[in-house]
C-alpha cells in the first residue's frame, strides 16, 4: 500500500487528481450529497473543452522556454465563426463546414510559425499580436452575428450517454492519441529534446525546424476543434466564446505537472488539472461566494496546488 | 618589519593530503603541494592526472573530500571557498575562461573587486583593467568598453590574464594560471610569460600549468610532476629535462608509437569535401570513405565550427555528431541513459509510425555492453552517471545511428584512460568497416589514431599532415606558423 502510495506521489499529474476529488468532495459535502453526479457531469462537458485547447499548449510548452501560443483563444473564435457560417444551419454543410474552420486554423499556425520563424519574433509576441489579427477577421468575417450550429453538431456536443458527455469519450480517445504521439512518436520525443536542449537535439539529428513547426500547427489545430465542438455546446458561434481560455489552457498545463522549463509533457494532469478548475469554481459558487472571493480563491487556490506539487518535485 | 619577514620565510600556499573523487574515480588520491612567496610553480601531467582538479581546490571552486589547505599562516581547510579565494589572495585563470559575456570588460573587473565601488567605479575599473593590459601585452589592441562576447577568444584570454593580476583592496599572494597560453599566440604567450617572471620578481607566487613543456622548463623555479591523482616528482627546474619530465609524466603518450595501429593512406571514394567558411585564406578539408581525420591546432580555432558546418552540410541522417561539450551539446537532463543513447536511431526502432518499446530497450541493453557503460540500470536517469560515462552515453548514441560520417568535437573530456583505448579501438574497426571519422582533439597523442590532419589556426586550415609527420612538434609550429 505505501509501495502504491509513493509511486503515485512521483506521479507529476497526482496532485491535480487530489485537487480535484478535494474540491468535489468538499462540494457535495456542503450540499450533503446532493447532486454529486449532476457536478461531475458537468464538470465533464465543461472541462472537454479546456482540455482540448490544454493539449494543444502543453506541447507548444514543452518545446521549451519562451514558447506558448497566446492566439489560441482568437482561434477557437474565428474557428467557430467559419465553421458556424460556412455550415449555415445546415447539416449536410456540416462536413465542409469543419474542413473550412481547420482550414483557418492551420491557416493561423502557419502564420504564427511564419513570425516566429522567419521574423525571429518571440512566440509570445508573434502569437499574441496574431491574436488581434485573428480575432479582427473573425469580427469582420461573422459581423457579429450569431449563427445557430446544424442539430447534427449541437447533439454531437451535448449528447451523453449513460451521464458521461459523448464530447468527453471523445477527448479521452483524443488524449490518448496525443499520449502515444509524445511517447512512442520520433515527433514526440523530438518535441521532449528540444525543450531540454535544442542545440544537442539538433547535434542529435533531430528535425528541430520542423518539429517546432508541426507543434504550432497542432496547438492551432486543436484550439479550431474546440471551436467548432464550443459553437455546437453553446448554440453558436460569439464574438467572446475564447474569452478565460488563454489563462485556463496555460493554467491545465502547469497544475497539470507539465515543466514550463519544457521537455516534460503530461497528459492525465491536463485532465486532473481542467476539471479541478471547474469545480473549483463550482465549489465556491455552491458556498455563495462573492464574485470578488470567488477569483481571490482561485488565485490562491492555483498558487497553493502548483506550490505543493513543484515543492515535491524539487525535492526528488 | 618582523612580520614581513616571518611572512616571506613561510610557504605561500601548503597542500597537505588532499583527496577527492567523483563517483568512482578518484582524482586527486592524497596530494602533498608546497608553494613559496615569490616563486613560479610548475605543474605538468598527462590529461585528466588531476592538475585541474587540484587548481580547483586551491582557487576554493571544488571542497577536496580530505586534506588540509593553509594560506601563509593561515588553516583554512574549514571555511575556504570560491568567495574569500580571493580575500587569501588567490586569483585564478582556468581553462574555462569565466568572463561575462554581457558586461564590458570594465564591469567584469568590477565583479572580483568589491571595492570599486561609489561614483566614478567604472573610471576606476577601465583604467585598472586598461593599465594591467598595456603591462602584461603591450600593443594588444583590446577596448576595455567591449563587451566580453564580442572579443575572440585569445582576447578574452588576455583580458582574464589581466584582470588576474589587478589589484584593489585585497592581496594577490598566488596566480594559478592553466594552460594561459592555450588561446594565444606565440608573440602573445612570451609576453606573458615575461610579465610573469616581473610578477615574480615582485613576490607574487604562479602556478603555471601547461602541455607546453619547453615554456615550463625556461620559466618556472621549480616542477611537480602529476599523475594520477598524485605528485610523483618534484625538483627544481633545472634539475629537470625534457626528456625526464617527459619520463615522470608516465610512459603513456610516448610508448603509443608501435602499439598502434599502423596509418593508412586510403584512396577510396570522397565523402565529404569542405572549405571552412570562416577564413578567407584557407585549405581544403577532404574526408574519404573510412578515413580517420584528425583536426588539430590550438584550442578554439574553428575546429568545433568546421565539424558544424560539415554536420548541416551533410545529407540527411549520414552524419553524427558526439559532443565534447556534454551539457550544452550532448545529453538530454530529463532522460534515462537508454533514451540518450536510442535517440538518434530512432526511426530505425519503429514499426509503422510507432516506437517499439522492445527495439528500444535492445539497443540500450546492447550498447550498455558494448561500451561498457556502468550503470546497473540503462533506465537511470542519465545524471546518474560520472561525466566519463555519460560521455560514453553519447559515443554509443552516435555510433549506434546509421551515419557512415561521425564528427567528433574533442569527445574525450572526462573519459579515463582504459575506456579511451577502448574507444580508439573501436573508432578503428569502424572505420575499417567503412565509416569515416572527422575527429577534433586537444591532445596531439589523439592524433596518433588518425590517418591525417589538418591544422587550424584563427579559423583556417593552415596546414595538412600526414600520419608518419604527426608529431608533437610538427602540430605546434603548423599551429603556430604566421601565414599558411
Amino acid at each position: 500500500m505505501t509501495n502504491i502510495w509513493t509511486k503515485l506521489r512521483a506521479q507529476p499529474w497526482i496532485w491535480s487528481f487530489i485537487a480535484m476529488i478535494a474540491v468535489w468532495l468538499a462540494t457535495i459535502a456542503f450540499t450533503g450529497g446532493q447532486g454529486a453526479g449532476e457536478i461531475l457531469t458537468a464538470a465533464l462537458s465543461f472541462a472537454t473543452f479546456t482540455i482540448i485547447i490544454g493539449l494543444g499548449q502543453m506541447m507548444v510548452i514543452t518545446t521549451g522556454p519562451g514558447n506558448v501560443d497566446l492566439s489560441i483563444p482568437a482561434t477557437i473564435t474565428l474557428a467557430g465563426v467559419v465553421a458556424t457560417k460556412v455550415m449555415d444551419t445546415d447539416n449536410a454543410r456540416l462536413l465542409i463546414g469543419i474542413l473550412a474552420a481547420l482550414g483557418a486554423s492551420f491557416v493561423v499556425g502557419l502564420f504564427n510559425y511564419g513570425l516566429i520563424r522567419l521574423l525571429r519574433i518571440p512566440p509570445i509576441i508573434a502569437t499574441l499580436s496574431s491574436s488581434f489579427l485573428i480575432l479582427s477577421t473573425a469580427i469582420s468575417y461573422g459581423r457579429g452575428i450569431r449563427i445557430k450550429p446544424p442539430p447534427m453538431l449541437a447533439d454531437f456536443a451535448t449528447t451523453r450517454i449513460l451521464g458521461v458527455p459523448l464530447l468527453a469519450i471523445f477527448v479521452l480517445a483524443l488524449s490518448i492519441g496525443i499520449a502515444l504521439l509524445i511517447k512512442r512518436t520520433l515527433y514526440g520525443r523530438t518535441v521532449l529534446a528540444i525543450g531540454q536542449n535544442p542545440r544537442a537535439a539538433r547535434l542529435a539529428g533531430l528535425n528541430v525546424d520542423l518539429t517546432r513547426f508541426a507543434t504550432y500547427l497542432l496547438s492551432a489545430l486543436l484550439a479550431g476543434v474546440t471551436g467548432i465542438v464550443l459553437s455546437g455546446f453553446s448554440g453558436g458561434a460569439a464574438l467572446n466564446m475564447g474569452e478565460g481560455f488563454l489563462l485556463a489552457s496555460i493554467a491545465v498545463v502547469v497544475i497539470g505537472g507539465t515543466s514550463v522549463a519544457g521537455g516534460r509533457a503530461n497528459v492525465p494532469g491536463i485532465w486532473g488539472a481542467a476539471l479541478f478548475i471547474y469545480l473549483l469554481d463550482t465549489m465556491l459558487n455552491t458556498f455563495g461566494a462573492s464574485a470578488g472571493i470567488r477569483l481571490i480563491m482561485t488565485g490562491v487556490i492555483i498558487i497553493a496546488v502548483i506550490t505543493i506539487a513543484g515543492g515535491d518535485r524539487q525535492q526528488r | 618589519m618582523t612580520g614581513l619577514m616571518s611572512d616571506i620565510l613561510e610557504s605561500a600556499v601548503t597542500l597537505t593530503a588532499i583527496e577527492k573523487s567523483f563517483g568512482a574515480v578518484r582524482a586527486l588520491a592524497g596530494v602533498d603541494l608546497l608553494l613559496k612567496p615569490g616563486e613560479c610553480l610548475g605543474l605538468v601531467g598527462h590529461n585528466g592526472a588531476g592538475k585541474s582538479t587540484l587548481m580547483h581546490v586551491l582557487a576554493g571552486t571544488l571542497k577536496p573530500d580530505q586534506g588540509r589547505l593553509v594560506i601563509g599562516t593561515q588553516d583554512v581547510s574549514r571555511q575556504y571557498s570560491a568567495s574569500n579565494a580571493s580575500a587569501h589572495g588567490i586569483r585564478c585563470v582556468f581553462q574555462e575562461l569565466s568572463l561575462c559575456p554581457n558586461l564590458t570588460l570594465a564591469e567584469n573587473v568590477r565583479i572580483v573587486h568589491r571595492a570599486l565601488k561609489g561614483i566614478g567605479w567604472k573610471a576606476k575599473a577601465r583604467r585598472l583593467i586598461g593599465e594591467k593590459l598595456d603591462e602584461i601585452f603591450p600593443g594588444h589592441g583590446i577596448d576595455v568598453d567591449q563587451e566580453a562576447g564580442d572579443l575572440n577568444i585569445g582576447q578574452r584570454q588576455m583580458a582574464e590574464i589581466a584582470r588576474a593580476f589587478t589589484v584593489t583592496d585585497e592581496p594577490l599572494r598566488v596566480v594559478i594560471l592553466d594552460e594561459p597560453t592555450s588561446s594565444l599566440d606565440a608573440v602573445t604567450a612570451r609576453q606573458l610569460l615575461t610579465f610573469m617572471r616581473q610578477e615574480v620578481a615582485r613576490g607574487t607566487s604562479t602556478i603555471l600549468i601547461s602541455h607546453l613543456l619547453g615554456d615550463v622548463l625556461d620559466y618556472c623555479d621549480r616542477i611537480a610532476v602529476m599523475k594520477d591523482g598524485k605528485v610523483v616528482a618534484e625538483k627544481e627546474a633545472q634539475n629537470f629535462t625534457r626528456h625526464s619530465l617527459v619520463a615522470a609524466m608516465g610512459a603513456t603518450a610516448e610508448k603509443a608509437g608501435p602499439g598502434t595501429t599502423a596509418r593508412r593512406r586510403i584512396s577510396s571514394a570522397l565523402t565529404i569535401e569542405a572549405t571552412p567558411l570562416t577564413a578567407t585564406q584557407t585549405g581544403k578539408l577532404s574526408v574519404r570513405k573510412g578515413e580517420i581525420v584528425g583536426l588539430a591546432g590550438l584550442a578554439g580555432h574553428g575546429q568545433t565550427r568546421m565539424l558544424i558546418q560539415i554536420f548541416d552540410g551533410a545529407r540527411k541522417h549520414s552524419a553524427a555528431f558526439i559532443a565534447g561539450d556534454r551539457q550544452s551539446d550532448g545529453v538530454f537532463n530529463l532522460w534515462s541513459i537508454g533514451e540518450n543513447v536510442t535517440v538518434s536511431a530512432l526511426r530505425h526502432l519503429r514499426k509503422g509510425p510507432l516506437i517499439r518499446p522492445e527495439h528500444e530497450h535492445n539497443m540500450a541493453r546492447n550498447w550498455k555492453q558494448r561500451i561498457g557503460i556502468r550503470t546497473p540500470d540503462m533506465n537511470n536517469n542519465i545524471l546518474t552517471l560520472s561525466g566519463g560515462n555519460q560521455q560514453k552515453a553519447l559515443f554509443a548514441r552516435a555510433l549506434g545511428s546509421k551515419a557512415d560520417i561521425v564528427l567528433m568535437d574533442d569527445p574525450m573530456r572526462g573519459v579515463d584512460i582504459g575506456t579511451k583505448l577502448e574507444v580508439y579501438e573501436m573508432i578503428r574497426a569502424e572505420a575499417e568497416a567503412g565509416r569515416s571519422f572527422v575527429w577534433y582533439t586537444t591532445e596531439i597523442d589523439e592524433l596518433k589514431h588518425c590517418d591525417r590532419a589538418y591544422i587550424f589556426r584563427n579559423g583556417a586550415i593552415v596546414a595538412e599532415l600526414q600520419g608518419d609527420e604527426l608529431s608533437e612538434d610538427k602540430v605546434l609550429h603548423a599551429s603556430f606558423a604566421e601565414s599558411a
